[in-house]
């Protein structure tokens, strides 16, 4: 019944690769699923969450998971999943604008570095390498101190960082593509250089930038958790799950353990899915695999 | 320079530098094509053969400009092009096309075969309006045998032989004077090559193409080409006419080679001479003094040891060989 359907119907391309996505990466497909979940409640935190995220009760202030209260509350009677949704949307801001553009800076950095090679390849990976020598934390931590917390600077402090450092990768496998025979074909029948790098070396790394992206996106809510965590991210009152976790959550660990296995919970669980998501997403993107 | 040479390459030598350690400093020159000079006349087949690493496709490419040129000049319709920059190379592009050996590798994996075949018209400003581009494409499709409903299809739904026809009618889209096709049957099926070859010969009738055609299977190069020129270690060694050549073969390297070709006929190969060559090819890095085949022919005299033997032209045909002098 379900096959005759779906073989008379053409689906878009994208469910179909997701189709194919269940079938043969299923625990890929579950992380796919929860990341939606939390991408879901975080875009529509405003119609989910049962009160506002700076709503204060002071009457209820630590209760532990009720009905009425999903997550339980904080010491300021604000309730801690409506708080984790908007934490939710915050992370999702972050994530999606600080990956995207790190992405942007690794494709323009690894496409130009792979494709010239010579003396302008040398210069920037060199650079490069003395980028990567920096400890990540290190490096956020001097920086946030000097321009100031906030979201804005979050988002371009945390693409710079990654995305340097993923222009490597990009660089790896445009210098693969270039070597192929199609784009010596397209460079002697006279065709400009935009020209080969738009429509030869782009689409073909393609999947390398898209699986780049989906690992990002879990390492910068991380990154941005960490930094919350010690007071350098978003500014409070924004619930950030790593503010979450080092305000109340760590102040009242003991009477409200909920304050911060909420939001550790759902740091991990996310993070855990985009990156089995992402790994899915290589492995079926891999022309090796097509048709498996 | 006569008026009927498309092609005329005089003495060109491609150089690589080999270079070692963190500071790639040169320790010695790699000369993959040292001297080497033909012409090619409009609307022949000239067919360069060798062995592997005889510098024939290197050779090719220096026509194209592909690669750097260490001296020497070629000439394309009357017109110096050795030291045309990219931009002055971007018109004589449109009229020197190439076809390569692995028809899965020269084809964007990622672009629709419509798209393909319309891309030189694309990269020319030539495309026109939607209609007339759809339209030519459709044309160039059928000219080289595809089906033309196949364009919203992908490479790798093709067949080696199809993808190869899909190449070709790359390179004609642009009505192009000279097709460079290297090694461009080598990668297929025997009965394949045999439609492909069809295919190459009968749009050189059709469009008037010169070919520059490169392999190392003898008997394709018999039944494609006028002209022949016979590379070894970066040097031609005779270029003949087809028939000249491999009915009377002049230099003992030619010789060797058309001795090494084997015979269907069970009883000619018994009766076929052994193959008159002796050893394995020397390195390209550090070519043999003299004539650079001495090592191993079989009739080598003193001074080949020391002496490089000069071009003899009569009529059509050039020989390198002291033999002859």
């Amino acid at each position: 019944m379900q096959t005759s359907n779906a073989s008379t119907k053409t689906y878009h391309p994208f469910i179909v690769f997701h189709q194919r996505l269940f079938r043969s990466k299923p625990l890929g497909g579950f992380g796919g699923v929860v990341f939606a979940i939390f991408l879901l409640g975080g875009v529509f935190a405003d119609l989910l969450a049962p009160y506002g995220m700076n709503e204060t009760n002071m009457f209820n202030s630590l209760q532990s998971p009720s009905l009425s209260y999903l997550m339980g509350t904080d010491h300021l009677g604000r309730d801690v999943f409506s708080r984790i949704l908007y934490g939710a949307q915050l992370s999702v801001i972050v994530g999606f604008l600080a990956a995207g553009l790190a992405t942007i800076i690794s494709v323009i950095l690894g496409v130009v570095t792979g494709y010239f090679g010579g003396k302008t390849d040398m210069l920037i990976q060199r650079f490069v390498d003395a980028w990567m020598t920096f400890p990540d934390l290190v490096l956020l931590i001097v920086v946030v101190s000097i321009v100031g917390p906030g979201t804005t600077q979050i988002v371009i402090i945390l693409g710079c960082l990654y995305g340097i450092a993923g222009s490597r990768i990009i660089r790896g496998s445009v210098v693969s593509i270039r070597e192929n025979m199609y784009t010596h074909a397209a460079q002697s029948m006279g065709a400009k250089t935009l020209h080969i790098l738009w429509f030869h070396i782009l689409p073909n790394v393609m999947p390398v930038v898209i699986v780049l992206f989906t690992t990002r996106v879990g390492a910068v809510i991380l990154a941005e958790a960490g930094l919350s965590f010690l007071g350098l991210g978003i500014p409070p009152p924004s619930p950030t799950w790593g503010s979450m976790l080092s305000g109340s959550g760590r102040t009242y660990m003991y009477l409200g353990p909920w304050l911060a296995l909420a939001p550790g919970i759902c740091l991990t669980v996310m993070v855990y899915a985009i990156n089995i998501y992402g790994d899915a997403l290589r492995d079926m993107l891999d022309p090796r695999m097509r048709g498996r | 320079m006569k008026a009927d040479n498309i092609i005329e390459v005089r003495d060109l030598k491609v150089h690589f530098p080999i270079t070692e350690g963190l500071l790639r400093r040169q320790v010695g020159i790699l000369p993959a094509v040292d001297g080497v000079s033909f012409d090619i006349l409009r609307g022949e087949t000239f067919s360069l053969v060798g062995e592997s690493g005889c510098g024939k496709s290197t050779t090719a490419l220096s026509v194209l400009k592909m690669q750097p040129v260490t001296s020497g000049t070629i000439t394309f319709n009357n017109e110096d092009i050795t030291h045309h920059s990219a931009s002055q190379m971007r018109p004589i592009r449109r009229k020197v096309q190439m076809v390569y050996q692995d028809p899965y590798g020269s084809l964007n994996p990622r672009m629709k075969v419509g798209s393909i075949i319309g891309e030189p018209l694309r990269v020319h400003g030539m495309a026109g309006d939607k209609e007339k581009y759809n339209a030519r494409i459709r044309e160039l499709m059928q000219v080289v045998g595809l089906m033309t409903d196949m364009a919203d299809r992908y490479p790798h739904e093709f067949s080696g032989g199809q993808r190869q026809r899909i190449c070709i009618a790359r390179a004609i889209a642009l009505d192009p004077e000279l097709i460079i096709c290297d090694e461009a049957v080598s990668a297929l099926d025997v009965s394949i090559q045999a439609q492909v070859i069809n295919l190459l010969m009968d749009l050189q009738e059709r469009l008037g193409l010169t070919y520059l055609f490169i392999a190392h299977d003898l008997s394709v190069v018999r039944h494609i080409s006028n002209r022949v020129a016979v590379m070894y270690l970066g040097r031609i060694v005779e270029i003949a006419d087809r028939d000249t050549l491999f009915s009377q073969p002049k230099h003992p390297y030619t010789q060797a080679l058309l001795s090494a070709v084997p015979e269907a006929d069970p009883e000619l190969e018994a009766s076929r001479q052994e193959p008159l060559i002796i050893g394995e090819v020397p390195s390209v890095r550090n070519p043999p003094s003299g004539c650079r085949f001495h090592p191993r022919c079989s009739q080598s005299l003193e001074r080949c040891k020391t002496q490089v033997p000069m071009h003899q032209t009569s009529g059509s045909t050039v020989l390198a060989c002291h033999l002859y002098d």
